[in-house]
């Protein structure tokens, strides 16, 4: 195949093919970028919680008021939610990952003017076994070690240190941040008003409520019992995933049948929970993936006219080539060459648009550089589609007859 | 008229090649769709929530934090809400012509009747001013007064819909309404009132769009009750939340009406004055101070989504694209067509009435794509009320984008046209016709 004779003709067309190629590299910048926040949209979608995802059902609770028998009620609620058939595990929680809540600093010296890090904070009785996370070092809370939520913040206000809670478990992620090289457990973190917790178990992971670009990973959980009138607090009930819908549908009746005038506030499976703590995300990903498609639908109508538009420009050449002994095949591959050409050129400058592009985003948004890898994928694409885009004015080319050449010259 | 002739030229043009026609205007009008949709939602999260007060309204802010202890790292923010104790020293030496302090609550409403459901509702703590100051409109009754605020009184001002809702829109005002277990006897009725974003929920917990707060009440009225606010931010060792009053603890956004220039200048100074005294005082350690307009102040805080101004960058891009797609196509047209304007050149046509001819036929694409372009703008809004988000329910295309689509159509298509019709009018007519 001849090359030059493509780029002698591409000469005498500079402005369209300029036009051309300045269509294709606005569209490689844009679609690689919006892959690459597609991608980053579906990694964060996807991101493990460290729970037991599919065998929870979640039911929030509104805040009682202060009442002498919260305890009491809270008690007689998860009883009765345990008696359900097909329950496993219940536990009256204060959050959820992918939820919402507030974080904690951790400090490691009292005192200490800057915090070492931020993670997410749980609390709630039986939370451990509920959420069927993987204790992967020393043990689990002992029952003594409650404490009442009441209890822990008159404790706080009071200064009395045996109102407090003394131990914590945190995840991995979260240990290795503190102490990199050495054992967390026994070690001590302080908390809110210096408050000392000893590390007693490390969590193989749990995903933090919110705030994950602190570090999703980073969260502990502390012997702190949760009760009705702590507010906005939910029952979390955990059952084999084929039953959760039923589990959920009686888990309300019950609570409705002992208190008629409770106001549940949400109810619903943990993967409801989830999907809908990322609508935004899905909704922006689905926006991105509308675009790009109109996008290069857009750019391969541009260049299959431009391509048929030229093809009827010069139906005399291709009938005298055709004449003068040049195959089918010849005339096909030439505009597929000549398509090529062009789209490489467009591809080209298209890679460094991309980057100028993704270094703007990263100014204005929380973003990491786009990965070499995006570039041979966008230029597969934009190869494909420029292919097939000349296809079909390419076809009409290699079916102009060889007399054409004779007429009217 | 000439005009009338170039308009019959260009469409015999157009209609000459159909399929060509069709691609340059489905091609311009995806992109116009695509500007206009998220214009229309990044204008209606950048509007001006109460256009004919907001040059008048302030946000003051002070710094309560410790030095070991400050509220931003970098030092430049300042604490965002204020505590009790400074908003009612602000409040009370009235140096603004009216200042109001306010915090979110989520309440629990019960059914005047007795039957139905108790169900939960925004609420709004604040004091006297609020009403008057953001142009709050009555249907019935009125708000309270300053010495309704001191005397803890537990009266409720209702949203309308609220009203409509209990009461079937019949004036309330006198009757009582259970909230969070406590009565509170009703004194107003507001028509449909919400500022699209809510201003003055920003960073107190409440909703930022939708259709506007179910109940006012007095804050110390309210607060009496036990009614906590949403938002609270400790800058002590820990918030006592059974004090909240005295607490070192922010939680209050404080609103003043400031008429003009020299007024605001003048509450600069007794701001700056007053932190100055409670830094000599050993309450604060900071003397610095703001004062932000109400527009300034939504723009610092970045309520406008990133997403939203993601999707417009990406929408333009996009027009660009489909520009220079009219572009290449435009020229393709008109590059085929070389005889033909070598031919009314011979016949005395200038090279002005050449390129008005190859302009008015761009403009005649730009049309039809901006008709086109505001079926797809009305199909993504259409979209864009099926999104989870909050403001997802207001987004309507108004009278002033209807009229911008076929700015934006014009211009993008003049553009467009540009080119290709300079192209043509700069056709030599004698080879074209040696050739023929």
């Amino acid at each position: 195949m001849q090359i030059l004779p493509i780029f002698a003709a591409l000469r005498r067309h500079k402005l369209v093919m300029w036009l051309l190629i300045l269509e294709i590299a606005l569209t490689c910048a844009i679609v690689c970028n919006s892959m690459f926040l597609i991608a980053q949209n579906l990694q964060r979608m996807h991101m493990p919680s460290g729970i037991a995802e599919h065998e929870l059902v979640q039911i929030q609770m509104a805040y009682i008021g202060t009442r002498p028998d919260s305890g009491a009620r809270t008690q007689a609620d998860l009883a009765a939610l345990r008696q359900i058939p097909g329950v496993t595990q219940v536990a009256l929680v204060d959050k959820l990952p992918f939820g919402s809540g507030n974080n904690s600093n951790i400090k490691l010296k009292p005192d200490q003017p800057q915090p070492s890090m931020n993670a997410g904070l749980y609390f709630g009785e039986n939370l451990l076994p509920t959420f069927g996370v993987k204790l992967i070092a020393g043990r689990s809370f002992a029952p003594e070690e409650f404490v009442t939520l009441d209890q822990a913040l008159q404790g706080i206000n009071d200064n009395s240190p045996n109102d407090l809670p003394h131990v914590a478990i945190v995840t991995q992620a979260m240990a290795q941040r503190l102490w990199p090289v050495q054992n967390a457990l026994g070690k001590t973190f302080y908390i809110g008003k210096d408050i000392p917790l000893r590390v007693v178990g490390v969590l193989a992971r749990l995903t933090r409520p919110n705030t994950l670009q602190a570090g999703p990973a980073f969260s502990f959980v502390v012997p702190i019992s949760e009760n009705l009138s702590d507010g906005g607090g939910s029952y979390v009930v955990r059952s084999k995933p084929q039953d959760r819908a039923r589990v959920l549908r009686d888990a309300v009746a019950k609570l409705k049948a002992i208190d008629p005038n409770r106001v549940v506030l949400a109810h619903r499976t943990y993967d409801e929970a989830r999907a809908a703590f990322f609508q935004a995300d899905q909704s922006m990903a689905g926006t991105l993936v509308g675009v790009c498609v109109v996008l290069l639908v857009v750019t391969a109508l541009g260049i299959g006219g431009l391509a048929s538009f030229w093809v009827a420009q010069r139906r005399k050449q291709i009938g005298i080539r055709r004449a003068i002994g040049a195959t089918r095949g010849d005339i096909l591959r030439y505009f597929q060459t000549e398509n090529f050409l062009i789209v490489s050129f467009g591809i080209a400058i298209g890679m460094l648009l991309a980057f100028v592009l993704n270094a703007v985003l990263m100014k204005f948004y929380e973003l990491p550089h786009l990965p070499l890898y995006y570039l041979p994928i966008g230029a597969l694409a934009l190869w494909g589609l420029g292919q097939l885009a000349v296809l079909g004015p390419a076809l009409r080319a290699a079916a102009v007859p060889p007399v054409v050449a004779t007429r009217s010259v | 008229m000439m005009f009338g002739y170039y308009l019959d030229l260009a469409l015999r043009s157009l209609r000459r090649n159909k399929v060509l026609t069709t691609l340059m205007v489905l091609a311009l009008a995806l992109g116009i769709g695509a500007c206009i949709t998220t214009l229309t939602v990044l204008k209606l999260l950048s509007g001006d929530p109460i256009p004919q007060k907001s040059a008048q309204l302030f946000y003051p802010q002070l710094d309560p934090y410790p030095a070991n202890q400050p509220f931003s790292r970098s030092g430049k923010r300042l604490p965002f809400l204020m505590s009790y104790v400074d908003a009612m020293n602000l409040i009370h030496a009235h140096k603004a012509e009216r200042q109001a302090a306010m915090a979110m609550s989520q309440v629990k409403l019960m059914p005047p009747s007795g039957e139905g459901k108790p169900f939960y509702a925004q609420g709004v703590l604040a004091t006297a001013d609020f009403f008057p100051m953001f142009d709050a409109p009555f249907q019935y009754g009125s708000g309270w007064t300053a010495a309704d605020d001191d005397s803890r009184a537990q009266v409720v001002v209702i949203a309308g819909y609220l009203n409509d809702k209990l009461f079937g829109g019949a004036n309330s005002v006198g009757k009582m309404i259970r909230i969070e277990d406590h009565d509170f006897r009703i004194i107003g009725v507001l028509r449909a009132w919400a500022p699209q974003p809510r201003f003055y929920a920003l960073h107190l917990g409440g909703r930022s769009y939708g259709k506007g707060d179910a109940v006012f009440l007095p804050l110390q009225g309210a607060r009496a009750d036990g009614l906590m606010p949403s938002a609270m931010m400790g800058y002590g060792k820990s918030i006592d939340v059974d004090h909240l009053e005295s607490a070192e603890a922010i939680w209050l956004g404080l609103w003043v009406q400031l008429p003009n220039a020299a007024a605001v200048s003048t509450y600069r100074s007794f701001l700056g004055n007053y932190a100055r005294e409670q830094v000599s005082l050993g309450r604060f350690r900071k003397s610095h101070t703001a004062l932000s307009g109400l527009m300034e102040w939504m723009r610092s805080e970045h309520v406008v989504p990133e997403d939203v101004r993601l999707q417009a960058g990406l929408a333009f891009g996009f027009l660009l694209i489909c520009v220079v797609n009219t572009v290449g196509l435009l020229l393709a047209k008109c590059l085929r067509r070389s005889r033909e304007i070598g031919v009314r050149r011979a016949l005395g046509a200038s090279r002005g009435a050449i390129f008005a001819q190859f302009m008015v036929e761009a403009a005649i694409v730009g049309l039809a794509g901006g008709v086109l372009g505001l079926c797809f703008a009305e199909l993504g809004l259409l979209g864009i009320r099926h999104q989870p988000a909050q403001y997802a329910s207001l987004a309507h295309l108004d009278l002033s984008m209807f009229l911008f689509t076929f700015v934006v159509a014009l211009a993008a298509s003049l553009v467009a046209g540009l080119l290709p019709a300079w192209r043509a009018c700069v056709v030599a007519p004698a080879p074209q016709l040696k050739d023929a």
